[in-house]
């Protein structure tokens, strides 16, 4: 299935280069969770913070479903 | 340290000492103690009986990390309510370093229209702090990026500077005070609240300080304040949002506006979704590879005042290379921005460039523009348009006088519905159906909505001091309670808010902060202590509130976002009545 991951702040530096507006779309077996997603992009799970599946925060072990957004944070902070 | 007062109706001033009662209050505390036992809760804000208290955090000055913050307290012309409005300057050091605990502005000149300048100095002689009144007419009408040159001129480079700006003369609710930053720039702001108009109502201009030759600081116990203050440095230095190159060093605050979008709730055009398609165009991360392009380099961001190690302040800058505007924060950016349905960078540094310039509350005035789109002033996505209207606000032309009066002034006088108001003040970048307990803070606060003064954010969207489901309104008004309580204390003993981030999830910061205040006052507190102490000063802002009438009735959001469900998630502001009573009522 294909899922979209969306990669931001510092993790944009582990995104294909040709990915626009931190978009990339990722290919993975059916039942793939969000850690199994971090692990295709090669991601530094200790920076990973923050993972939404379609605007929720969803933990690492939510199954995913074939054309979920997917966001990915590392620590940010603001206000 | 010394209380001065200084009456503005014949420029005359006392310098005393602080009661000793102030010995353990700083910033907001000493604020809002103030306006609470002397200005009557019904006098008008612009009148002779309200007060404007300037006083410098308990650790400012000291060499505590980030700790340079002042607080402007007054009786509010945009809420009617009390008000503390916070900024990061290092004019607050140069209050501390007078040895000034408070500096409480009274009385009104006879002479409309007439305004001063108070000269802060230090008197060796008396070896107390000495203030010189001086015409300041010339500087009217202009500018603060002509004026404050010549001030530097006049007073020397080491000078620091608090004043307002055309918006203050002009008596707009929408005017903030304004403070120099690192580079003797008008671009720090006590922005909210419409202190500006207090400032000028007494016809002061500006208050330069020139803390040469006062004694330094006395710290009760130096080994256990550079016990906390090393403690601090070490959580911020450590946390990935504030460590050196980390988030706020490298993208700034701005770097909210994509998670903010992806949760579902930045406010985009006038508070009508949760998402904005040109989010990823204004972002922090387009802010600096924006920098970057333009000048030929990576740039990592500066502090606003000295001492700090957080460093969050961009410069933006003209496709030539040239500056445009320090700084564009998060709030500005999305005020002026997404909530606009602007996303240019270029037009959103333009309006915050002329928010400075004038002395205008970023986000009051962003909100403004976007109840003015709403009813059909100007379209939504139109930046040039809304640069003019900015313009407009800052020559006083009869329709920015409207716009100058505010969020909910403007919403009247064109007859909309959808005003994003609590308290007569405009809600800032979080939307309240998507994240509910920031809309018990917008609600309840004493502040009238204002994400700083309980930032369940953290817990709510960046999984920091906590995890918490921002669509689920259960148990979120203790949460509320419990950061608006923290914060109040933060706001007293002058830490920037941001080392919120580092010590909610490192320990040893938070206990550092305790240790910090502890050396330096040689106080016995502990980290139970930090809620009650804030608790105390949110009692006294409600007393002052509920006097003024401002009461429970006032604690709710619109009722627009009771009723329209916000996409993406469809939500409306399903908080309870009893809930958001609940706040204050079990304080």
């Amino acid at each position: 299935m294909q899922v979209q991951a969306r990669l931001f702040a510092t993790l944009r530096n582990h995104l294909p280069e040709d990915a626009t507006d931190h978009t990339t779309q990722v290919e993975l077996p059916e039942g793939a969770t969000v850690e199994d997603l971090l692990e295709k992009l090669e991601l530094p799970k200790d920076e990973v913070r923050v993972t939404m599946v379609n605007g929720r925060a969803r933990p690492r072990e939510w199954e995913l479903e074939p054309d979920d957004e997917v966001g990915i944070f590392p620590a940010v902070g603001g206000g | 340290m010394w209380l001065i007062r200084i009456n503005m109706a014949d420029r005359s001033y006392t310098v005393e000492k602080a009661p000793a009662a102030f010995e353990t209050l700083g910033g907001r505390g000493v604020t809002s103690t103030i306006v609470h036992d002397e200005v009557p809760p019904l006098s008008h804000p612009l009148g002779p009986s309200n007060k404007l208290v300037f006083s410098p955090g308990l650790l400012t000055g000291t060499a505590a990390p980030s700790s340079a913050r002042i607080s402007a307290g007054a009786k509010s012309p945009l809420t009617g309510g009390i008000k503390e409005s916070n900024a990061g300057t290092a004019w607050a050091q140069h209050l501390a370093n007078l040895g000034i605990k408070a500096l409480v502005v009274e009385g009104q000149p006879e002479e409309k229209g007439a305004y001063w300048m108070a000269h802060l100095t230090w008197d060796d002689q008396e070896e107390r702090p000495s203030i010189e009144f001086l015409p300041a007419d010339d500087y009217l009408g202009q500018s603060l990026f002509d004026v404050f040159p010549k001030l530097y001129e006049r007073f020397g480079e080491r000078v620091t500077i608090a004043g307002v700006g055309v918006s203050g003369e002009y008596g707009y609710a929408n005017s903030g005070i304004v403070y120099n930053d690192n580079n003797q720039r008008p671009n720090r702001y006590s922005g909210r609240g419409g202190m500006g108009a207090v400032m000028a109502s007494k016809g002061l201009k500006f208050i330069v300080a020139d803390p040469s030759g006062a004694p330094r600081r006395e710290v009760a116990d130096r080994e256990l304040f550079n016990q906390g203050r090393r403690k601090m440095r070490e959580a911020l230095q450590e946390h990935a949002i504030t460590q050196p190159k980390g988030g706020l060093n490298m993208y700034g605050t701005a770097v909210l506006i994509n998670i903010l979008n992806e949760a579902g709730g930045l406010p985009t055009r006038n508070f009508s979704s949760g998402r904005f398609e040109g989010a990823a165009k204004i972002a922090g991360e387009a802010i600096f590879e924006g920098i970057k392009d333009r000048a030929g380099e990576e740039v990592f961001n500066h502090g606003c005042s000295p001492g700090c190690i957080i460093q969050c302040s961009n410069t933006w800058l003209r496709p030539d290379g040239t500056e445009h505007v320090s700084c564009i924060e998060y709030e500005s950016d999305w005020a002026l921005g997404a909530n606009c349905g602007i996303d240019s960078l270029d037009d959103i540094a333009e309006m915050v460039r002329l928010c400075n310039a004038y002395g205008f509350d970023t986000i009051e005035t962003g909100t403004t523009i976007g109840v003015a789109m709403e009813a059909g002033v100007i379209p939504f996505g139109d930046g040039q348009g809304a640069i003019n209207l900015v313009e407009e606000m800052g020559k006083g032309t009869p329709l920015g006088r409207i716009l100058g009066g505010g969020t909910e002034f403007t919403g009247r006088a064109y007859g909309v519905t959808r005003v994003p108001t609590v308290k007569g003040q405009s809600m800032p970048a979080y939307e309240p159906r998507a994240v509910k307990g920031i809309g018990i803070t917008y609600a309840t606060s004493t502040m009238g909505a204002d994400h700083t003064a309980g930032y369940t954010i953290g817990p709510e969207i960046l999984a920091v001091g906590g995890d918490e489901d921002p669509l689920d309104p259960e148990g979120k008004a203790a949460l509320s309670r419990a950061f608006q309580a923290t914060t109040a204390f933060i706001d007293s003993i002058g830490h920037c808010l941001f080392i919120a981030f580092a010590i909610l999830d490192i320990e040893s910061g938070y206990e550092g902060m305790v240790e910090e205040c502890n050396g330096l006052l040689g106080t016995d507190w502990t980290t139970d202590d930090v809620v009650p102490m804030g608790t105390e000063v949110l009692k006294k802002e409600r007393a002052f509130n509920e006097a003024a009438g401002i009461g429970p009735a006032q604690d709710r959001v619109p009722e627009f976002m009771t009723r329209e469900p916000l996409p993406p998630h469809n939500q409306v502001f399903d908080v309870p009545d009893e809930a958001l009573d609940s706040v204050y009522g079990e304080l």
